[in-house]
């Protein structure tokens, strides 16, 4: 077998050095019984060709961009990534290694995961940030956890029903083992951001910290400032979550906004969709929380003769040394993924990222700004960046209208929120060329 | 609030030392510190005319530029991560032996799988019936994994081993619900990886820790001493962490099952079993595999990985939802699933993954799985062998996958396994785990795993005699390494006392 380098004669000598006369003599202490019906009834082994061939015949079955004209996001957002994020991503010195235990023989793994954790900070406004989580969701759903260890009296979380119903349904299922947890969901406003008087209600002294987008599910940018001062009245946390790190690059940032805990969705910077993951979660929070946040940490250090120098730390906080006392159960999370985010971010630079991130709020407002002028209303009210829900008659059947000519015409809202049947969520991005929003609009109207 | 010390400066000992060193010594700067005003890596398209900027429509959400962020052009940014990469250790281009990780090669091709059109730019939220092809491909790799662990039904959902484990412990816990029993205890062995304990707590266990046998395994009477109905469930990686088959597995099955509570298998060594035992047939309710490690696909300095579960049919309705689903219309997701434990991450599962593994699987079959794993057996009770006049196994019991073994360097030398493992570093190969399990002082966890050849294995063998020579002759050599790569010993216990966490601009 291609993969395995051991020809007859070596495993002869093998054996013999080992002193068996068959591998089956060192599987000796694995019950017969075991052993007898273990074989895997699966198709012999392929050739390279073959493989590439089953796996091209699979994926020719699936409706991909460029193909159609995409307006799908909800979550998961269509950019251009540079070809110099897979040429570095795809260097094997950084594919092949793992966790960077051994720190001297890990210094591009560290360093890299260090530029990374400085890249979150200055997009997120805050002091600290951790060297990635596994997604948006499971970041959004470990800072309640993180937010409970700094605050273990208090226990109402209040949780923005704008989520996506997959943030808020990972939330749910992370704190169902959390004894005397309570999960109040907060209304949205006509504005589609959070209802702030529903906050200020249950803002006292047991909430422990309110959850909101940012940019929210319907693409709405929260009024983060006034709800951090909510919070803040109330002595609670606030988290914000953000799942098109794009925003990030032009919208005040969640730090300046008094958040505490800022998580969100990294896939924006440079991954491919990928039918949803894997993406990179990050986790940036004040450095007074420093010690209560979950996951691998990459420190500057110096080596003995002074030289600078990068490695894990603060691992007491950490499953292989704390065990059932650690403050996450994570081990191995999206460091490649990481990797593309911080060569995308280097690329995109101080300029770039601020730019694309105008460019995406120009053509979805001149979208939006389109459909409008067909008689297509936008939904809610409020400020939005890249993406925004509109009403029509019949969704699904907008839907199928698109997908026979060739549009993704965005995603129904009662997918994540049943209340909302009469939604279509659009998100229009850089890939989506003038031309696009012809053919969505043209799909609109035939609709109506 | 608990409220820590503010991020401190290097103090002034380390600073005065870091300024000492020539600019040039330190060939690697940060990116930030390569970065150069008006600098770009890429051009973004101008606006179009006749629309206002992004920033006046956002007006005053908008934040000012953000101090410090790099500016560089292109060619800068490749030359940079290209040389970090440089500062790697990596099993594509030395011998790995991390026990537990399972370091094997990584296909060529499956980076090529997950690239294509149709995988690569499938977005999540693509509907179903256009996205068949992934459906396809996923339904057929969790009846594989079913197939390989016999279990009655695979969820690809969880994102990494641990993520797994927690999804299980869920479901565990879910079915004692359903039952109408609150159990509050799950055991684990003292040998088992830290994300056990970790992940009990997370799904709101008390964990019992069962002591291993001086033979290095758990036996049934353990067990039946621990067991009674507050415990819900006992986690069991198999083989475990000094490398041998748990024996007495059956009867710890059997011994759980009386009492109601269910056997996890944590499944982190399956590369061990592929072909020689099934979980399934051992008594297991429940198994997650991590496909980074038995499924060749890349460990990235840390992940990503992906961690499915597979279950007997009693715990199926507990999944996470989405379920995949075949209807006359074709596959689509099922998300009414009342007995769920919910989901645990968006969308559904590390799909890029998935691909690499599934094409893994195709390349192997059925045959060449069974063939991997009894080469990696066989791979590791070479190495035990060969290296046991001065690295002794830790146990008399024959090894799987990997060997756990000791040394009395400490003892006749002064030498630690951790110096031990720092001057193989010189040698251009990357340790094993070490101090790892818990229960063997000093240990070195070996897996070389079946994709590493004689020569390669022998070049190790050498090294560790070297060492092992060296340290008794002279033991400076070993307590200062490494001496030959870019860096000296790093000082982790500084980095831990005065945590500089991100870079900072110049005042």
């Amino acid at each position: 077998m291609r993969f395995m380098p051991h020809t007859d004669a070596e495993v002869r000598r093998m054996l013999e050095v080992v002193g068996v006369r068959s591998i089956n003599d060192l599987i000796a202490q694995v019950p017969e019984s075991l052993r007898q019906t273990a074989s895997i009834a699966l198709a012999p082994g392929a050739s390279e060709q073959e493989v590439a061939g089953e796996i091209a015949d699979l994926a020719r079955r699936n409706g991909a961009s460029p193909t159609f004209a995409s307006f799908l996001g909800a979550g998961y957002y269509r950019h251009y990534v540079p070809a110099a994020v897979r040429a570095i991503t795809s260097r094997a010195e950084f594919a092949t290694s793992y966790t960077p235990y051994q720190a001297e023989a890990s210094q591009g793994t560290t360093q890299a995961i260090f530029e990374f954790q400085t890249l979150i900070t200055q997009l997120t406004g805050l002091d600290v940030a951790n060297a990635s989580m596994y997604d948006g969701a499971s970041a959004a759903a470990e800072a309640v956890l993180m937010a409970r260890r700094l605050m273990p009296k208090r226990n109402v979380v209040a949780l923005s029903r704008a989520l996506w119903s997959d943030y808020r349904g990972t939330i749910r299922t992370y704190l169902a083992a959390q004894d005397e947890i309570e999960i109040v969901e907060i209304p949205f406003a006509a504005t589609g951001a959070i209802d702030l008087e529903a906050l200020a209600r249950i803002a006292n002294d047991r909430l422990l910290c309110a959850v909101v987008g940012y940019p929210n599910g319907f693409g709405v940018v929260e009024p983060l400032a006034q709800i951090t001062s909510i919070t803040r009245s109330a002595g609670a946390l606030a988290i914000s979550v953000t799942a098109e790190a794009l925003a990030l690059g032009l919208l005040k940032s969640p730090g300046e906004c008094a958040a505490d805990i800022a998580v969100g969705e990294g896939q924006s910077f440079g991954l491919p969709l990928q039918f949803g993951g894997p993406g990179v979660g990050f986790m940036a929070a004040r450095s007074a929380h420093m010690r209560q946040m979950p996951g691998r940490l990459v420190g500057q250090t110096v080596d003995r003769e002074g030289r600078r120098a990068f490695c894990l730390t603060l691992a007491t906080r950490e499953q292989h040394i704390r065990r059932e006392r650690a403050t996450s159960n994570i081990c191995t999370n999206h460091s490649l993924c990481a990797l593309a985010a911080t060569a995308y971010l280097s690329l995109m630079g101080r300029r770039g990222l601020r730019e694309l991130a105008e460019r995406n709020v120009e053509i979805a407002h001149r979208a939006a700004d389109v459909l409008d002028r067909i008689g297509i209303a936008r939904r809610f009210s409020g400020p939005f960046f890249n993406e925004f829900a509109v009403s029509v008659r019949n969704p699904e059947a907008t839907l199928a209208l698109g997908e026979s000519k060739g549009v993704f015409a965005g995603v129904a809202t009662a997918r994540d929120w049943s209340e909302l049947g009469d939604g279509l969520l659009i998100s229009v991005t850089e890939m989506n060329a003038p031309g696009d929003i012809d053919r969505l609009c043209a799909v609109m109207a035939e609709a109506r | 609030m608990a409220t820590m010390g503010k991020i401190r400066k290097l103090p002034e000992r380390v600073e005065k030392q870091r300024l000492s060193t020539p600019a040039a010594a330190d060939s690697h700067p940060l990116i930030f510190e390569l970065s150069s005003p008006g600098r770009r890596g890429v051009d973004v398209a101008p606006r179009e005319s006749g629309f206002p900027p992004g920033a006046e429509i956002l007006g005053d959400l908008c934040r000012s530029d953000i101090e410090g962020f790099p500016e560089l052009d292109e060619p800068g940014v490749m030359r940079h991560f290209l040389n970090l990469s440089r500062l790697n250790f990596a099993q594509a281009l030395q011998f790995y032996p991390l026990g537990s990780c399972t370091m094997k090669y990584n296909p060529a091709l499956n980076d090529e799988a997950a690239s294509m059109r149709g995988i690569a730019d499938l977005h999540p939220r693509t509907p179903a019936h256009l996205a068949q092809g992934a459906f396809e491909l996923m339904a057929r790799m969790e009846a594989a994994l079913a197939e390989i662990t016999g279990m009655d039904a695979v969820s690809l959902h969880p994102a990494a081993g641990a993520q797994g484990e927690l999804t299980g412990l869920m479901m565990i816990r879910a079915y004692h619900a359903k039952q109408g029993a609150r159990r509050h205890k799950v055991i684990i062995p003292d040998t088992a990886h830290g994300t056990n304990p970790a992940s009990c707590t997370l799904a709101g266990f008390d964990v019992v820790v069962a002591r291993s046998s001086k033979r290095g395994f758990i036996e049934a009477s353990e067990v039946r001493r621990l067991v009674d109905d507050d415990v819900a469930a006992m986690m069991v990686t198999n083989p475990n962490t000094l490398g041998i088959f748990e024996p007495e597995i059956q009867a710890i099955a059997d011994a759980l099952h009386e009492r109601g509570a269910m056997l996890y298998m944590d499944g982190a060594n399956m590369n061990a079993l592929m072909g020689i035992a099934k979980p399934g047939h051992m008594g297991a309710d429940i198994v997650q595999l991590n496909l980074h490690k038995t499924f060749s696909t890349p460990h990235g300095g840390g992940g990503p990985g992906a961690g499915p579960v597979g279950v007997k049919k009693h715990l199926e309705p507990f999944l996470p939802v989405p379920r995949l689903r075949k209807g006359d219309r074709g596959w689509d997701f099922d998300y009414d699933r009342p007995d769920s434990v919910g989901r645990l991450r968006s969308f559904y599962g590390n799909f890029g993954m998935i691909v690499r593994a599934y094409a893994y699987i195709l390349a192997l079959g059925g045959n060449g799985l069974a063939e991997a794993s009894r080469l990696a057996i066989l791979s590791a009770n070479y190495l035990r062998r060969r290296l046991e006049r001065h690295f002794p196994s830790a146990t008399a019991e024959p090894s799987m996958h990997e060997c756990v073994l000791t040394h009395d360097l400490e003892k006749r030398a002064g030498v630690s396994t951790l110096e031990i493992a720092k001057r193989l570093l010189d040698y251009g190969v990357h340790p094993p785990t070490i101090y790892f399990p818990l229960v063997v002082p000093g240990a070195l966890m070996i897996e070389p795993t079946e994709t590493e050849s004689l020569e390669t294995m022998d070049r190790f063998v050498d090294a560790m005699e070297a060492i092992h020579a060296d340290a008794l002759s002279n033991p400076e050599i070993v307590k200062n390494a490494p001496q030959t790569l870019r860096l000296k010993r790093v000082d982790e216990a500084e980095a831990a006392r005065h945590p500089i966490l991100r870079w900072e601009p110049k005042k």
